[in-house]
């Protein structure tokens, strides 16, 4: 259990004189459910890009899914799956153009794809819904395929920005069984939310003020060490001695 | 009032903190004329021309050195006749062919007057309207050294023809059609984005919302475009006048004040392209769509508006910028008056006011 | 102050409902929260309201103006804050509100009172442009403008969507004293934590209304004993809870699942916690629990699905 899949050493990210993410230092375990937190503008984005691949760092070393984030960024992309609030799918294109689209990127292969996009519509029950187009579905639905849809290649890791923005309270359980399912099966999932009590459902949590990690801990020993009652508590002790927003 | 004015202010800040587009909005006319001219003077340096001299006299001989002389011609060759100018201009390489008739000198000297011909490659326009300018220039010369102690003067008239293109009589084009252009682009492009993209911003919404009239959203999007406009035309007649040699022949305070019109009318066109589009990429397109193409096209700025099949003909009638194109092509090169283009402006005007019109009835006051 | 009845409004010629037969009343002075997830209809309702949109049928009326025929003494009288930052961004924080303040017929100084609050946060940053503050002081600004002609009635559209815990903490501070300034106020939000800040709240799901009354009415009116439950192995625990066969229903909330039970006496409940524990679950906690907004919002939701 205890394989790390994520490892960061003093990862920092300056932008002109402005530091986004400070000397990061951390661990991610296989199958974990990691908790990313931090108020607007705390720096939360810009280490996920680093993460990803999509960011090159200003100092510092990580390895993602066992590959380098300077060197080996296209072997990192391989290896992720990454889902946002804000994009995820192509709301022109129906349900199965949207799997196959994003199945083809990862270079599945057509008998795979089948197989895969067929299991995904049962799991969802999306059967009626198949040659609909996205944009007919309700939000929540959509942000269930596309989680779906980012872990179609089963990526070693999925990164999710904000999944369940907006979504009704119970699809947003239903997002969260995905979830579990997910890590379940052995995907390590990074996860940022602004719900609190979706906090409590991670591993793991990190809090970030400012761009440093100020907390890390399961959400039991942080509440311990914060003597809160809740997540919410420790966020806002944390959060409220912030001096940058976005 | 003050919130017509604060409106307006914020649409100049808008305009001025945007310098990209306000760098193109005042150097695309301005690049424009610039090239142009550089293309001009670059053409006009020895340009090759064919002599098919019948009279193979004294005079014709003068004149045709005189031409040879000068930096701006070359005389390629002598052709033997007519049959042959044809040729030669398809060959690409000449650009104008002179024709002297048999007994040019005797004719001169005993009629006081005889002809030459000249005849230009039209379908480069410009260079063919410069060349035959300076051929004219050339050959008065010529005739004023003749008439020195002289009582009855002598005159050489030079029949000049356009070949390719005969319609547009040698008369400059590009300006007032380039006028027509800029302020498609400017006044219906930038207005109709502008508008969409308060839409697509959401700060339609909140203005909606508020107790602002919404004629006056408008009228306050019109001001700075109308400025920008009038800006670039007064840019676009400096250089024309100073730096390609062409001033205006008639009224500048007429063709401001037909300028002004014109751009009311493309104004109210963006208003109503903003209105029908929801995204800046539509507003956009269409704008091309609607008003850039059939300016380039059915004007008469580029391919003459007699030789298209009759239902382009028909159409060519409801687009503005004809009309302004031809008002403006009067002013500018024949130097009309009013009592010549009262017509065509009172076209323009009626074409202004059905568009406010339409486009002000048509403006919701909601969002659906 | 806002009055609706029966009020329908559907999109594409009928085939997307978005709202259908709305009826209720905000009292002048209160907060007022439309609760529900995106796409249940509050933007469209608030819109109707702002005179932006017509609804199909029904009526409403907005400090005592009817929506249809007076929306220009509305839109006088009501402040708007869209969902989307609907500012001009190349304008900078001074411009933008002195524009908003021109075009409402009114100036800065006259309403300082009112935003001073509020304005004077980001007052430091005025000759910035608005594009380049960061997200709480966007959304400081814009609520400046939507108040600077002092509304009566404010219409803020999911306001603190996508904000961090605690910037939505201080932006319900700001409503609160708002409130003390007589201004009717009518907010959207998908965060039921919220609910509890309202003095009444509507839960609204799929265009109708759940349920409307004060946010201890609504909680008080969930009609069953709820139960949190939770162990070392959340994710068994929960597959265990929703194969038996006492669970009427089991919900993630935090650390803990919610349940309700079809049999809620002792003996059942205690019988429940043995046969989980001869699962193998260990130290396990179980307590009666009173249900937050979020527990009604999924019962009624699951009551209207059936």
């Amino acid at each position: 259990m205890n394989e790390s899949v994520i490892t960061t050493n003093k990862l920092t990210k300056q932008f002109g004189d402005f530091i986004a993410a400070n000397e990061l230092s951390f661990e991610v375990n296989k199958g974990e459910i990691f908790g990313f937190l931090g108020a607007n503008g705390a720096g939360k984005t810009t280490a996920m890009r680093m993460l990803c691949g999509l960011l090159v760092p200003s100092s510092g070393t990580a390895t993602v899914a066992g590959y380098d984030v300077y060197k080996h960024r296209e072997k990192i992309k391989q290896n992720i799956g990454y889902m946002s609030q804000k994009f995820s799918l192509y709301e022109d294109l129906t349900v199965s153009e949207n799997i196959k689209f994003y199945a083809g990127i990862y270079g599945l292969s057509d008998s795979l794809i089948k197989e895969k996009s067929e299991q995904l519509i049962h799991q969802l029950d999306l059967r009626k819904e198949e040659n609909q187009l996205v944009s007919s579905l309700p939000l929540g639905w959509r942000q269930k395929l596309a989680f779906s849809v980012a872990v179609i290649h089963d990526p070693k890791i999925v990164f999710l920005d904000e999944p369940t923005g907006g979504v009704d309270p119970v699809t947003r359980r239903q997002f969260w069984d995905l979830i579990y399912d997910a890590a379940h099966r052995g995907i390590t999932v990074f996860v940022t939310t602004h719900y609190m009590d979706e906090a409590e459902y991670c591993n793991r949590i990190s809090i970030m003020v400012d761009g440093v990690i100020e907390a890390l801990d399961t959400p039991a020993n942080l509440k311990k060490n914060y003597s809160s009652k809740s997540m919410d508590e420790v966020f806002r002790q944390l959060a409220r001695n912030a001096k940058r927003s976005e | 009032m003050k919130q017509l004015l604060s409106f307006i202010k914020k649409e100049f800040y808008h305009v001025f903190r945007d310098r990209k587009t306000l760098l193109m909005l005042f150097g695309l006319p301005i690049a424009q004329i610039i090239l142009f001219g550089f293309a001009l003077t670059n053409e006009i340096k020895n340009a090759k021309i064919v002599v098919v001299d019948y009279a193979k006299d004294e005079a014709s001989r003068q004149i045709a050195d005189k031409v040879d002389a000068s930096t701006y011609f070359d005389i390629d060759k002598y052709l033997s006749g007519h049959e042959e100018i044809e040729e030669a201009f398809r060959s690409g390489k000449i650009k104008m062919a002179l024709i002297f008739p048999d007994h040019f000198y005797s004719d001169l000297l005993h009629t006081n007057k005889a002809q030459v011909q000249v005849i230009a490659d039209a379908s480069d326009l410009n260079t063919a309207t410069t060349l035959t300018n300076y051929i004219s220039n050339i050959i008065t010369d010529y005739q004023s050294g003749l008439n020195k102690g002289t009582t009855i003067p002598y005159r050489i008239v030079p029949e000049i023809r356009m070949l390719y293109n005969p319609q547009l009589k040698g008369e400059h084009t590009f300006i007032p059609g380039m006028m027509a252009m800029i302020m498609m682009i400017i006044c219906v492009m930038m207005t109709a984005i502008s508008i969409v993209r308060e839409k697509e911003l959401g700060t339609m919404e909140i203005l909606l919302v508020s107790p602002f009239k919404p004629i006056l959203v408008i009228l306050s999007k019109f001001v700075p475009y109308l400025l920008i406009s009038l800006m670039n035309v007064t840019s676009i007649l400096l250089l024309s006048k100073f730096f390609l040699n062409l001033p205006v022949q008639g009224s500048i305070v007429l063709l401001y004040a037909i300028s002004f019109i014109f751009i009311i009318t493309s104004l109210c066109l963006g208003l109503l392209i903003s209105i029908k589009s929801e995204s800046q990429q539509t507003a956009m397109f269409i704008s091309l769509m609607a008003t850039l193409l059939p300016t380039l096209l059915l004007s008469g700025f580029m391919f003459p508006i007699e030789n298209m099949p009759l239902p382009l003909q028909i159409i060519s009638n409801i687009v503005p910028s004809k009309w302004f194109y031809v008002i403006v092509k009067s002013i500018m090169i024949k130097g009309s008056g009013f009592q010549t283009i009262w017509k065509e402006t009172l076209i323009l005007c009626g074409m202004a006011l059905f568009l406010l019109i339409v486009s002000l009835r048509s403006f919701k006051i909601r969002l659906a | 102050m806002v009055t609706v009845e029966n009020l329908t409004k559907s999109y594409s010629e009928g085939k997307v409902k978005a709202i259908t037969n709305l009826t209720f009343r905000v009292n002048e002075g209160e907060v007022f929260g439309m609760i529900g997830p995106d796409g249940a209809g509050k933007t469209t309702l608030f819109r109707i309201l702002t005179t932006l949109l017509l609804p199909d049928s029904g009526n409403a009326q907005v400090a005592g103006f009817d929506i249809q025929k007076q929306y220009k003494n509305i839109r006088e009288s009501v402040g708007y804050m869209p969902g989307k930052f609907s500012l001009y961004q190349d304008l900078t924080v001074e411009e933008n509100l002195s524009f908003f303040a021109t075009v409402f017929g009114t100036t800065i100084e006259q309403n300082y009172a009112l935003i001073k609050d509020i304005y004077s946060q980001i007052e430091p940053f005025r000759k910035r442009k608005a594009g380049q503050l960061s997200g709480g002081m966007k959304q400081k600004l814009a609520l400046s403008c939507a108040l600077i002609h002092r509304p009566k009635v404010l219409f803020l559209d999911e306001p603190t969507t996508g904000v961090d815990a605690v910037s939505r903490k201080e932006f319900w501070e700001m409503l609160r004293r708002l409130k003390s300034q007589g201004i009717t106020i009518l907010v959207s939000t998908p965060y039921m934590d919220e609910a509890s800040l309202c003095d009444r709240i509507a839960l609204i799901q799929n265009g109708s209304i759940l349920s409307i009354n004060t946010p201890q009415a609504v909680t008080s009116a969930f009609g069953e004993k709820l139960f949190g439950i939770k162990s070392e192995m959340m994710y068994t625990l929960q597959q265990d809870l929703r194969s038996s066969s006492v669970v009427k229903s089991c919900n993630a909330f935090g650390e803990f699942y919610h349940l309700t039970l079809k049999d809620t006496s002792d003996d059942a409940s205690s019988a429940l916690l043995r046969s989980l524990k001869e699962k193998g679950h260990q130290s396990l906690e179980f307590e009666e629990i009173t249900p937050k907004i979020e527990d009604c919002f999924i019962k009624l939701m699951s009551e209207g699905s059936n």
